[in-house]
């Protein structure tokens, strides 16, 4: 595992309740790739759970934030969740003792600044997997940076 | 290797509880002593002393102690801990020795027993050599003692007793077998307890002293060995807390030995141990946090300790068991009142510990050279000692350099299924359906290394609609890839085509050319022959599978599979549509079907159908290679493209207004001879994927590349499953001219012209027109209709004339009249039927007509004025003929009433007013109302021709109340006041009875008003005489101003009420716009008569 440093963003969508298809998967490239899918995947139990907590508590306290998902052994998974619901999911491994909360709150920042500016263009249809290079540039960077 | 080399020694999880051994007790032979001994053992609930009883005989061997180490200088440690340590101190040694007797204190030969108890003591001692154990002796008495200090030979005997055995005080005990046995069994327990207690202090107190005597260098093992004993012996203390603090200790000491090879397992193995005691310490302290944080530590440090390569497999077993022991803590806790939540559950543990297990399954395949390989396990055992058991926890019973050779027949399956379905379990009940769904998929895979093919596909079935759902096409590919490997191997025909056409299909993230070798697949199976064996299957199991689909080739010609693909993605998508949302009768109903493949290569069909709710239907509905001969290209699927099918039948009339509905479309893949497979889409196609695409489609802006002509873009194909069969639009038209509304009374003409437009002749023209029935009973009573409209119709006339023989069609009017007595809306219906050829049609034409009229009531005193007021709400002129009031006779005119609105035309909205002025005789006391008359209007339609007859509407007035007063107040004042200029005022006050009125008169205060006159006077008044009270008011502010109240009491009639007669006083006066002069008081009956439809 020692090729999987660097962070593996993830972005992940839900229109409804019930939708969480992926809008944009991206890891660094690896044979274990499925096994991050799974790892997202499954992480979503966390998300929508914090997400119903936080509509019950205080609604305009907004925090998009949801900090650690949940540590498994070897990674550990960060959520974000939008105004509009849409979901952003960071692996990162857990032996990558640089990123700290600070660090992954300016990545998922810095994605959902982008995920805006793809959601801006016109000839995007919400909801359709993005495929755009800037946003491709921006999170390889990303994912160079935490290597 | 045994597999449960991994397990914890039992010793190890169980509670631990002070040892205390009962002798001298025949418990199968008498029965006094077998009641002691049920009472100490039996119902040991949670409020009893933590002791663990045994009944061993008086002389007992008690396991040795050895010689006592004075020094340890030339002593070097073999092990950290003795495998028999644990168990020895639960089971073997006891913390007291408990010697039963029976004996009375007015025991006869007392010298004899005494010694005889004193010897058997002795026996008891020597067995105990060197240990620290007690010795306690219970007499067994007959009788119930005294209360201490009452008897003197019972003390006497008891001094001597304990002298002659050596014993304290504190250890004789006196048991008297009475009826009250379980009191003094739990008294005697608690005082074994606080003996246990000191013992075992004594103990730890022993292990601690060793310490000075101990170096750094050669006594490590020592140390954790000390820190370890003194822990399990708070333990037996029921010191929890100190134990924790030592087995803490422990654990720190432990990491800080120096590993190498040879002593790693035995490091590792004793972390593990510690790390159970100091996890359930923990939980049990209802500290869970520390117990995760120390465990977490505990893998922390551990993970990286694996040794040498060769051995990473039992590491990796290690680390399972690790996970594992820790999940079942955790879950016992929760089972005893703790709270887990969905972040932080045993699930994860159990998954971890799985997931170590099939870590080590792959590293032993891959030192073993794969699971052929194994070379059967070696005889005689290498791993058998002599004894059987090994001296210390975690050591190898053999020397370096022979131990690897197998050890993996034993890797086992079931573990690594019953740990995740352990967390599988878990994980359902904090609520983590994905990860649940995952782990399920793992236990597919599990199996399906198992080779229970069965089972894996069973569970990949079950998530894999899970999975569909949530668009997660990656994962969903990659289980799909299982199930079709599972389904090759067991030559399920119908599985494997159905994984294999979602496979290739657009759900599936495969590449191109596996898509390809896929769908090659499915068409040799098609063709009644073996696929291809799947890549990555054990080759032994590829040669079962062709063995198989041989089989199944040979006898299963002309099977018929049907797939249900509404559920799946499969690789054909299907929309069918009614061109229209209905369809009249006359014209036939048209049905596409639109077809569209994603596969690499093209699909070839030979049949479609369409199931429709009315099967008669379905025989128009088909596409195959015998009926209508399609060209040869329309039956096959190029991928990309949309095919279009298109079917036309013409709808029987019985279904008119009925819903045809498609139920299914079905497409045969294959051929007769040789394997057909159906895929069927329920109701009008549309799949799992569909409905998403479809919204996302509507959304998007993209523009459509230009088609070419007779081609349709599939995004813009929606499904329309059903339409409506609706009976043929007739071509007559009718139309009614009539002027609404319909007046009260009046007789109403409503012209009916009828014309056809048909393009042959409308035979049998038949007219029903009238009141529509089904309305209030009342309205066809007070409803009638007549062709004849020169006379007024009466009762005679019915409210419907059903079947006007109308003859053939001519364009042609009828008029029709109607009349209403009362008023209402009332739905009229004129029906036309007609014949034309054989089709039968009607229409229905509705015509509203409503009336009503509105009164309001008023009262009467002193002469008063009768006001009418018409207002003409009819939307058509009114002609006013005539007038007339008829009074009852309880009313008088004052002058001649004559009618002041003769031949008055009203237009609408317009309202004409007559006024009369009338008095009202004087009435019988008790009377409240009194009747005033009717009043008669004449009037018709100003458009209507002089042969209709003229209406004559009688309104009766409404009753009016009668009083009679005593005292008749008016006032005389200007009509309007100026701020600052004086405002006389007269108030006349009239007596109208008989006798003299006493009056007393206040004016109050008034904020507008400043004024001068008598403020409060009390004056009298003769019958039928007036006064006059004259007042000048100065307004203050200017709009209308309520004047200041006058308060007239009348001394000798109390009950007239100053409120009464204010009544007839003008209460507001207006400053400046002067509007209102009510000087009379005047009473106005107003009748308002209204009319609209």
């Amino acid at each position: 595992m020692m090729t999987m440093l660097g962070g593996e963003p993830f972005l992940l969508v839900s229109k409804q309740e019930q939708q969480n298809y992926p809008l944009y998967i991206r890891s660094v490239p690896s044979d274990s790739e499925l096994k991050f899918h799974y790892t997202v995947h499954t992480s979503l139990d966390v998300v929508e759970e914090k997400v119903s907590a936080v509509g019950k508590v205080i609604v305009d306290q907004r925090e998009l934030y949801l900090g650690l998902l949940y540590p498994t052994e070897d990674y550990k998974v960060y959520g974000y969740v939008t105004n509009s619901k849409v979901k952003f999911v960071i692996v990162v491994d857990s032996s990558n003792t640089s990123l700290r909360d600070n660090e992954i709150r300016s990545m998922f920042r810095k994605l959902h600044n982008s995920f805006t500016d793809v959601m801006c263009n016109p000839f995007y249809n919400p909801g359709d997997p993005i495929q755009s290079k800037v946003f491709d540039s921006m999170v390889s960077s990303m994912m160079v940076q935490t290597c | 290797m045994s597999p449960a080399q991994w397990d914890l020694p039992p010793e190890l999880c169980c509670r631990p509880m002070a040892f205390v051994a009962l002798t001298g007790l025949d418990v199968v032979y008498n029965a006094v002593h077998r009641a002691i001994w049920d009472a100490f053992c039996a119902n040991r609930r949670a409020d009893r002393v933590p002791i663990s009883f045994k009944v061993l005989p008086g002389d007992h061997e008690y396991p040795k102690c050895r010689t006592k180490r004075t020094s340890y200088e030339w002593y070097i440690p073999k092990g950290i801990l003795k495998t028999g340590w644990m168990n020895k101190h639960l089971n073997l040694v006891p913390a007291l020795v408990v010697l039963f007797y029976e004996l009375d204190w007015d025991e006869p030969q007392w010298k004899e027993k005494q010694s005889e108890c004193a010897t058997k003591v002795e026996i008891v001692r020597t067995s105990l050599q060197g240990r620290n154990t007690k010795v306690a002796v219970v007499l067994i008495q007959k009788k119930t003692p005294l209360p201490p200090g009452e008897d003197v030979m019972a003390s006497e005997r008891a001094a001597a007793l304990c002298n002659a055995c050596d014993l304290s005080g504190k250890s004789l005990f006196v048991l008297p077998h009475t009826d009250h046995l379980v009191g003094y069994i739990i008294r005697l327990e608690n005082a074994f307890y606080e003996h246990a207690q000191t013992y075992y202090y004594t103990e730890i107190r022993r292990v601690k002293s060793h310490k000075e005597f101990l170096n750094k260098t050669t006594h490590q093992l020592l140390f954790v060995r000390h820190q370890f004993k003194t822990a399990f012996f708070s333990e037996l203390k029921q010191d929890t807390q100190n134990a924790l603090k030592y087995y803490r200790a422990a654990y720190s000491l432990i990491h800080e030995l120096r590993t190498h090879e040879t002593n790693i397992l035995e490091i590792k193995t004793m972390a593990g141990f510690i790390n159970y005691k100091i996890c359930r310490l923990c939980f049990q302290h209802n500290t869970p946090l520390d117990a995760i944080a120390q465990f977490r530590k505990h893998i922390d440090l551990c993970k990286k300790k694996i040794g040498s390569a060769e051995l990473a497999f039992e590491h990796a077993a290690w680390m399972s068991k690790q996970f594992q022991y820790f999940g079942d803590l955790f879950d016992e806790a929760i089972k005893l009142g703790l709270t887990a939540i969905q972040t932080q559950n045993p699930g994860f543990y159990y998954q971890q510990a799985a997931h170590y297990a099939q870590e080590r399954k792959r590293l032993a395949f891959q030192l073993c050279g794969g699971p052929e390989a194994n070379l059967g396990y070696p005889a005689p055992d290498p791993l058998e000692t002599p004894t059987g058991i090994l001296d210390f926890y975690g050591q190898r019973a053999w020397r370096q350099g022979h131990q690897i050779s197998t050890c993996f027949k034993l890797v086992s399956q079931e573990l690594i299924i019953a740990l995740l379905s352990n967390a599988v379990a878990q994980f359902k009940k904090y609520k983590c359906p994905r990860m649940k769904s995952r782990l399920m998929v793992q236990m597919g895979e599990e199996y399906y290394h198992t080779k229970d093919y069965a089972k894996a596909l069973k569970l990949l079935d079950y998530v894999m609609c899970d999975y569909r759902t949530e668009r997660w096409w990656g994962l969903l590919t990659s289980i799909l890839g299982t199930a079709l490997r599972c389904s090759y191997l067991m030559a399920q025909v119908k599985d494997y085509v159905s994984y294999s056409m979602e496979l290739v299909g657009r759900a599936s993230m495969l590449r191109e050319d596996q898509k390809s070798r896929i769908q090659k697949n499915v068409a040799k199976v098609l063709k009644n022959e073996p696929p291809e064996a799947e890549p990555d299957c054990d080759p032994s199991a590829v040669k079962a599978a062709q063995a198989l689909w041989n089989e199944r080739g040979s006898q299963a010609s002309g099977e018929d599979l049907i797939l249900e693909v509404q559920d799946s993605v499969p690789f054909v998508q299907c929309k069918a549509r009614f061109l229209h949302p209905s369809f009249h009768l006359d014209v036939p109903v048209q049905l596409h079907v639109f077809l569209l493949t994603d596969s690499p290569h093209p699909v070839r069909f030979s049949k479609l159908c369409v199931s429709l709710s009315n099967q008669d239907y379905n025989q128009y509905c088909v596409v195959d290679s015998l009926g209508q001969a399609p060209a040869q290209e329309d039956m096959c699927l190029v991928p990309g493209r949309t095919h279009r099918y298109s079917f036309r039948f013409v709808a029987r009339p019985e279904d008119v207004g009925k819903k045809i509905e498609i139920t299914g479309v079905d497409l045969m893949l294959g051929s007769e001879n040789g394997r057909c497979i159906f895929l069927n889409w329920r109701g009008g196609g549309g799949d799992a994927a569909s409905s998403h695409e479809a919204l996302q489609a509507t959304r998007s802006f993209k523009r459509r590349g230009r088609l070419p002509e007779n081609e349709v873009d599939w995004d813009t194909v929606s499904i329309q499953a059903s339409t409506m069969i609706i009976s043929r639009v007739p071509r007559i038209s009718v139309q009614l001219h009539h002027e609404p509304p319909a007046l009260n009374n009046e007789m109403y003409c409503m012209m009916v012209t009828i014309q056809s437009h048909e393009d042959i002749v409308a035979r049998d023209l038949k007219l029903t027109a009238g009141l529509k029935p089904g309305q209030d009973a009342n309205l066809s009573h007070t409803t009638h209709v007549t062709l004849d409209g020169s006379k007024m119709c009466d009762d005679s006339h019915r409210a419907l004339l059903p079947d006007i023989p109308m003859g053939d069609l001519q364009p042609q009017e009828k008029p029709l009249s109607i009349r209403c007595s009362t008023t209402g809306p009332r739905i009229f219906l004129v029906h036309v039927a007609y014949t034309v050829d054989t089709c039968i049609e009607g229409r229905d034409i509705v015509c509203k007509c409503h009336k009503f009229e509105h009164l309001e009531h008023v009262f009467v005193d002193v002469p008063f004025l009768l006001m009418t007021d018409i207002l003409s709400m009819s939307p058509w002129p009114l002609h006013l003929v005539t007038s007339e009031l008829q009074l009852a006779p309880t009313m008088a005119a004052v002058d001649q009433p004559a009618s002041q609105v003769e031949e008055v035309v009203l237009q609408t909205g317009e309202s004409a007013s007559e006024c009369f002025c009338l008095t009202c005789p004087p009435v019988h006391h008790g009377t409240t109302g009194v009747a005033s008359g009717q009043y008669v209007m004449s009037w018709k339609r100003k458009s209507a021709n002089a042969t209709i007859p003229v209406v004559n509407t009688v309104i009766t007035l409404p009753h009016v109340a009668v009083e009679t007063i005593p005292l008749y107040v008016h006032a005389d004042l200007p009509s309007f006041g100026r701020v600052r200029e004086s405002l006389p005022v007269k108030y006349h006050i009239q007596n109208r009875t008989a006798i003299v009125q006493e009056v007393e008169m206040s004016v109050e205060p008034s904020d507008a008003f400043m004024f001068s006159g008598l403020k409060q006077v009390r004056l009298r008044i003769l019958p039928g005489t007036e006064q006059d009270m004259l007042y000048n008011f100065y307004p203050l502010m200017a709009g209308y101003q309520m004047l200041p109240l006058l308060n007239i009491n009348l001394l000798r009639l109390p009950a007239v009420s100053g409120q009464l007669l204010r009544r007839f006083l003008p209460s507001l006066q207006s400053i400046y716009v002067p509007q209102y002069k009510p000087v009379y008081i005047t009473q106005v009956a107003a009748c308002r008569v209204s009319f609209y439809y």
